[in-house]
């Protein structure tokens, strides 16, 4: 990833130099390998802080929405997975495509520190990734894991390696095949009864503590202000109440992104409390599949969605609401 | 000292829960938070880290305040505050102890905060040496000793036994109901296990972070400082920092209008927040660069400068993990302080 990382950053400073652009989005380097922060790098002089590993799993699309109003062209680094909510906030006029550089990068799968420290790692001092392993170095000593036990959740359900937008690529190495597991969860929480079901989500939604990291960091999202941010909405809820958390503020959510959702993964890779809040968007992700065909948000930026769009074979709201759907 | 087996402390538990609510680690749905203990819960005194710090059992998260009932021109003002039940939190670090005294200067400062005294006054506290800490601890650097914390008792663990040291009267009183399942002794593991400790906590990378800068003199040049414009600019704008901290305390009053009348209520609220001190005027802070500098200010400036130099970060590190975008006050320390051999 080294190599990956090097032109990287040779290609963002002969961007910047060469003032085709006038800022780079990309990640900075933390205060040990696995805590790379999103930036933007104005100079060339900054980038020496850039950096691109395995914990880059942060997606950058959504910062472009702020970042874009800025005078000049961005350029970005997008992973296959960015690039679907690239795309979707481009379709929703939230960031102006004529104002964004686009280079592709590779990715192998990226790593979750939480899930290797949950392998009794602790007082981590390094990572070092090689292929599909992983050496940690700590101060109790060093541990050989394997990559794919302590891969973020997102990367367990790739939906594939192609980007979906992009001007430039920088891809030096073969790419993973893509999952085509991503249903497979959701089978499970449909093959319980009602009250399996309502059980599940109350325990996982009892833990929420209403930080809104998960709405915050969603690139569909997008709203200036969110009406329970606002005071004057009348439906303003800061206080954490569980009968808020467990029976209506995610799965609001979840409906107010169904169709635009890319299953980007960013809500379930930000819960402090791990809730799968991405099983929810995919819940309607596959219902939609069912209803109106497949559907892949994000996959462009132009066309119509399956919710925004009326043809005379589409069900009837009862059949949905029966479930009937193909 | 006192000791006893690892494997008899469901007793231990039992036997407290008998007079007193038990507030303690527990997992639920795969993370380990406060919870009262009941038969069958899951405790779990080995993890490190809570997601959220013990202060929800003292500070909720939401709490009731008072209701106002309406019928006719009258408003009868309920109190709705109910008698507190003493109870035990159990296996409190060092560094979230050490929290609390941070919670009680602004709380229990004239005037009195009534909701969170009586909490207070119905707690006592037992706390946990830490034996394994991590790479994101840096309680040292506040002062904080993580192999012998105070409170009402102070309890170690290790592969066998968990090791009893009472303090305080209220501590005495606690030993006092659960003796009869104690063993004497347990100095000298202790001791050892404190010094094994000691060597991993001095080497630790936080241990050498450089608050020196951090003064109230220095107040203008750090808030001018033209780095907080790169610190901040991938914060999203959510509660995470705020609400996993165990020294945050801000909080909004609201009213519920309910069908007869209005039930007033306090919430967490979060500097972080695009609506946090929203007045009539509209908002003193207009940028997240703003709410994000507003943070780690209090926390390193404007708070010691109010409480003779105790700074409200106890370097428990939960910022550090769960920022959603790894921005934390590591970060900021290491900006604006100026590293170490740098």
């Amino acid at each position: 990833m080294r190599d990956v990382e090097q032109k990287m950053i040779e290609r963002a400073a002969a961007l910047l130099q060469n003032g085709e652009v006038a800022r780079v989005v990309g990640w900075k380097k933390g205060e040990f390998y696995f805590d790379p922060a999103p930036a933007v790098f104005e100079t060339v002089d900054e980038l020496k802080d850039f950096v691109y590993n395995g914990f880059c799993g942060a997606n950058l699309s959504k910062y472009l929405i702020k970042v874009s109003k800025n005078e000049g062209k961005t350029a970005i680094f997008m992973k296959p997975c960015d690039s679907y909510s690239f795309n979707q906030l481009v379709k929703e006029h939230r960031v102006d495509r004529e104002k964004i550089y686009v280079i592709a990068v590779e990715c192998q799968g990226k790593l979750d520190i939480e899930k290797i420290k949950a392998n009794g790692v602790t007082a981590v001092t390094n990572v070092e990734e090689n292929g599909d392993k992983v050496t940690v170095s700590s101060l109790y000593g060093e541990t050989v894991l394997d990559k794919a036990d302590v891969m973020l959740g997102k990367c367990l359900t790739c939906k594939g390696k192609t980007h979906q937008a992009k001007d430039e690529d920088i891809i030096l190495h073969e790419m993973p095949a893509p999952a085509n597991n991503r249903f497979d969860e959701v089978a499970k929480l449909e093959a319980m009864t009602e009250d399996e079901r309502f059980a599940f989500w109350k325990e996982q939604l009892q833990k929420c503590i209403r930080c809104n990291a998960c709405r915050n960091v969603c690139p569909a999202c997008s709203c200036l202000k969110c009406v329970f941010d606002n005071p004057s909405s009348g439906v303003a809820a800061k206080a954490n109440d569980d009968r808020f958390e467990e029976q209506l503020f995610h799965v609001i959510r979840a409906f107010h992104v169904s169709g635009r959702c890319t299953d980007c993964g960013e809500c379930s890779r930000v819960c402090p409390q791990n809730i799968p809040l991405h099983l929810l968007n995919r819940k309607f992700i596959k219902d939609i599949d069912g209803f109106y065909g497949e559907y892949q948000a994000g996959e462009t930026a132009e066309g119509k969605t399956p919710l925004t769009s009326y043809k005379e074979e589409d069900l009837e709201v009862s059949d949905v609401f029966k479930g009937e759907g193909k | 000292m006192f000791k006893i087996r690892k494997e008899n402390l469901n007793d231990l538990y039992a036997k407290i829960s008998e007079s007193m609510g038990l507030y303690i680690p527990i997992k639920k749905a795969g993370e380990v938070n406060y919870h009262v203990w009941g038969e069958g819960k899951e405790v779990s005194l080995e993890t490190l880290k809570t997601v959220r710090s013990p202060k929800d059992a003292f500070f909720p998260q939401t709490e009731n305040m008072m209701k106002f009932k309406t019928e006719g021109k009258n408003i009868d003002i309920i109190d709705v505050r109910d008698e507190k039940r003493p109870f035990v939190l159990f296996g409190v670090k060092a560094c979230d102890y050490k929290a609390i005294e941070v919670l009680d200067k602004v709380f229990l400062m004239d005037p009195v905060d009534t909701y969170y005294k009586a909490r207070r006054d119905a707690i006592t506290i037992v706390t946990l040496a830490c034996s394994k800490p991590e790479e994101s601890c840096f309680c040292s650097v506040f002062g904080i000793d993580a192999t012998a914390p105070c409170g009402d008792v102070t309890a170690w663990l290790d592969e066998n036994y968990l090791y009893w040291q009472a303090n305080t009267q209220k501590g005495e009183e606690l030993t006092g109901k659960v003796s009869a399942l104690f063993e004497k002794g347990g100095e000298e593991e202790v001791k050892s296990q404190q010094e094994q400790t000691k060597t991993i906590l001095a080497k630790l990378p936080f241990a050498t972070l450089d608050l020196s800068r951090f003064k109230p003199e220095n107040l203008n040049e750090l808030f001018n400082a033209p780095e907080w414009e790169s610190l901040s600019e991938a914060c999203l704008g959510c509660g995470t920092c705020t609400f996993v901290c165990p020294t945050c305390q801000c909080f909004d009053i609201r009213d519920f209008k309910t069908r007869d009348g209005v039930l007033r209520y306090r919430c967490w609220d979060s500097c972080m927040y695009s609506d946090f001190t929203l007045m009539a005027h509209g908002n003193s802070r207009t940028t997240q660069m703003q709410r994000y500098r507003q943070r780690f200010m209090h926390k390193l400036v404007y708070y010691p400068s109010q409480n003779d130099g105790l700074y409200s970060c106890v370097g428990c590190g939960r910022c550090v993990n769960k920022c959603p975008q790894r921005l934390n006050i590591v970060k900021v320390i290491n900006t604006l302080g100026g590293k170490k051999n740098d």
